[in-house]
């Protein structure tokens, strides 16, 4: 257990934690959009499945890992729309569509990735994102490490962490989009139009979620594996509420999380005598005792679930 | 939940039934009709495929019996999902729950060599709906007394149970011969019996309907159900109504996961006979479907079970004479589900749209 002490484990695991944090962290600033303009995305999960595959995909097709990106961002924008229109045009139940959207993933992913590179023993693998150490700053003792040598989409989620920050809290469409999810009737008598807005923020939510799942079969191993968003985008959904819909508290959260698998995956190589399925359930009992402990001190956009039917329209 | 739902503005039952059935037809089709379009792409032929699944499901007495083998744990499941979401609580923990019936079911079973069926059978019943009932009862503590978002500690749940089952069969109840991740068979005692001979029907599917009886009492007869769909339609005016929301959650939560339980129970006593790593396989998933397409009514969970039991059984065999992946039933499922949803809200808008024309200035 000495390993456990040195500069080196720590740096690693919190450089990890940063890592690990990023699909989750895409996903969570998606939802925060989706649900301060009222709509409850649970089909995120499924959004950043189908993600992690059109971003293997399209990176396995052209050669390019970024082509990648811009794969798993459509992908994932492409559910989004399906699920817009079904619970923003159609006004269905956002949480039955949600859930329909993951199943829709789950089963397209399967589908697709059994028929087009077959069910053979060998992995198909497509080029990688590499990381960027960031000339200069990536020499630093211990910050370089941690900060300065992560995959681009590490950087791309601290950005638009910033970035979502600002949309929401400083500008006239973020005003506008809070005021869709507090209150449409408001919002619409104003001259917003509500439906442009969810469908806005729903489209952003599965761009930002595709990307988070190009993040997961891009970034290190680079295959696309069945199932491999493994509940992150549900742990996403606690995020959410655990940064009380705000964009930098998801980022805390995230590295939470992110640290939680970070710390799993450590010890199951170093402490062998611990069963190894005690430790892969710790960011699952993360998520509920973290969803427990912030509960009554955390309060949703009012209209969070609520279809909105323009009148006399 | 403002408006009123389009189920309440049909005038007669019959046509509101008629309705229904007929919705489910075009979009049946229509999913299957996408399905088509997906083989062809993956360059098989969709009538030879489609032929194999419904000989697969329905070509001889077995696989008409494997059907119904399959849509006993989906009609189980799917009850406990329809009480729950009618009541407004939503349990997407069946999945988890299904591995802790199962694991209590096995259990018992393990531990009930030597006694009589009477006791056995009866034993590892109740240990899987209890098993189930407790798993499901913990995220319904959690929404009725400190208000945590249930859908996102149900599905936690899941994960969680998983790695438990997963525990133990590879680790404290590994088979003795500690080669494949699954348990010894349970004591013959604790067994449900076969009742057909020499096909896999067991009396797994006796439970399924006295269940299904039941649930159906429970939900459309009594004054608990009554008050369930109340808080389900509108928690606001039940609570105006005093009706004891969070109670009503507990009792659903616990029912919901019993249910399921039992459904992993007959997974362990009456199909395999022992627990294996993966005893679920996705049912507590495909349950969620049931119980959606089948209105969360408990007559149409039970065509909804035998309708995916028979797609689930037929991809199997399509897989095995075409060569597509059986995943494509998880996209047919889906798009089933979609269509409905799509065709009921928009004939909902259309009901709106046209009560505003007549209605009076």
């Amino acid at each position: 257990m000495d390993v456990m002490l040195s500069e080196v484990f720590w740096i690693g695991l919190i450089a990890a934690a940063i890592r690990l944090a990023t699909p989750i962290l895409l996903a969570s600033l998606g939802e925060i959009l989706a649900e301060r303009a009222g709509i409850l995305n649970i089909g995120i999960e499924g959004m950043l499945l189908i993600g992690a595959f059109g971003g293997f995909l399209a990176s396995h097709g052209t050669g390019s890992p970024w082509i990648g990106v811009l794969g798993g961002m459509i992908a994932g924008m492409a559910l989004a729309l399906l699920f817009a229109y079904l619970t923003i045009t159609l006004a269905a139940d956002q949480i039955v569509c949600g859930i329909m959207a993951n199943l829709l993933a789950f089963g397209v992913t399967g589908f697709g990735h059994r028929v087009i590179f077959g069910m053979t023993t060998v992995i198909p693998s497509a080029p990688p994102l590499a990381d960027w150490h960031i000339p200069g700053l990536a020499a630093i003792p211990v910050l370089g490490p941690i900060l300065f040598q992560q995959n681009p989409l590490v950087y791309l989620g601290l950005v638009l962490v910033v970035a979502c920050w600002f949309m929401l809290f400083r500008t006239s469409w973020g005003l506008k989009l809070r005021a869709v999810g507090e209150h449409p009737l408001a919002a619409d008598s104003v001259g917003v139009s509500v439906r442009q807005v969810r469908y806005a923020a729903v489209l952003a939510c599965g761009g930002l979620a595709g990307i988070g799942g190009a993040f997961l079969s891009l970034s290190q191993l680079s295959m696309f594996v069945e199932e491999m968003s493994a509940g992150r985008g549900f742990i996403a959904l606690a995020v959410v509420i655990f940064a009380r819909w705000h964009p930098v508290g998801a980022l805390g959260a995230s590295i939470l999380f992110g640290a939680a698998e970070a710390l799993q995956f450590r010890l199951q190589a170093q402490a062998a005598d611990i069963p190894f399925q005690f430790l892969a359930i710790l960011p699952y009992v993360l998520t509920v005792i973290a969803l427990v402990s912030i509960v009554g001190r955390s309060v949703q956009p009012a209209a969070l679930t609520r279809p909105y039917h323009k009148e006399g329209h | 939940m403002t408006d009123v739902p389009a189920t309440m503005v049909t005038p007669s039952r019959v046509s509101q039934i008629s309705r229904v059935v007929g919705q489910l037809a075009v979009a049946v089709v229509a999913a299957l009709a996408c399905g088509a379009v997906l083989i062809l792409v993956a360059g098989a032929n969709p009538v030879v495929g489609y032929v194999a699944l419904f000989n697969g499901a329905f070509g001889s007495l077995n696989s008409i019996v494997e059907v119904l083998v399959k849509a006993t744990p989906l009609l189980l499941a799917g009850l406990g999902i329809a009480i729950a979401f009618k009541s407004g609580y939503w349990n997407i923990g069946a999945e988890g729950q299904i591995f802790m019936g199962a694991l209590a079911a096995v259990w018992v079973g393990l531990n009930a060599h030597g006694w009589p069926a009477y006791v056995a059978m009866p034993a590892i019943i109740g240990a899987g709906f209890l098993g189930g009932a407790v798993w499901g009862l913990i995220p319904g503590i959690l929404r009725a007394r400190i208000g945590a978002s249930e859908i996102i500690t149900t599905i936690m749940f899941n994960y969680i149970a998983f790695f438990v089952v997963n525990y133990f069969v590879t680790g404290p109840l590994v088979e003795a011969d500690q080669f494949l991740p699954q348990t010894d068979p349970i004591a013959k005692s604790a067994e449900l019996p076969r009742i057909l001979r020499p096909t896999r029907l067991h009396a797994g599917i006796f439970i399924a309907m006295a269940a299904t009886v039941a649930l159906y009492w429970v939900m459309i007869r009594s004054t608990f159900g009554f008050r369930a769909r109340v808080v389900g339609a509108n928690e606001a005016a039940a609570r105006y109504a005093g009706i004891s929301v969070g109670w009503t959650w507990l009792v659903v939560s616990g029912v919901a996961g019993g249910l399921a339980g039992l459904a992993g129970m007959v997974e362990v006593a009456g199909v395999h006979q022992l627990l294996l790593e993966d005893i679920s396989g996705g049912m507590g998933f495909t349950a969620i479907v049931v119980a959606l397409l089948g209105w969360l009514h408990p007559v149409g969970v039970v065509i909804a079970a035998i309708l995916f039991a028979a797609l689930d059984v037929g991809a199997d065999s399509m897989q095995r004479v075409i060569g597509v992946p059986v995943t494509l039933v998880y996209i047919i499922q889906a798009l089933v589900v979609l269509f409905v949803l799509a065709r009921s809200a928009l004939e909902h808008d259309m009901f709106r749209r046209i009560w505003r024309r007549f209605r009076p200035e």
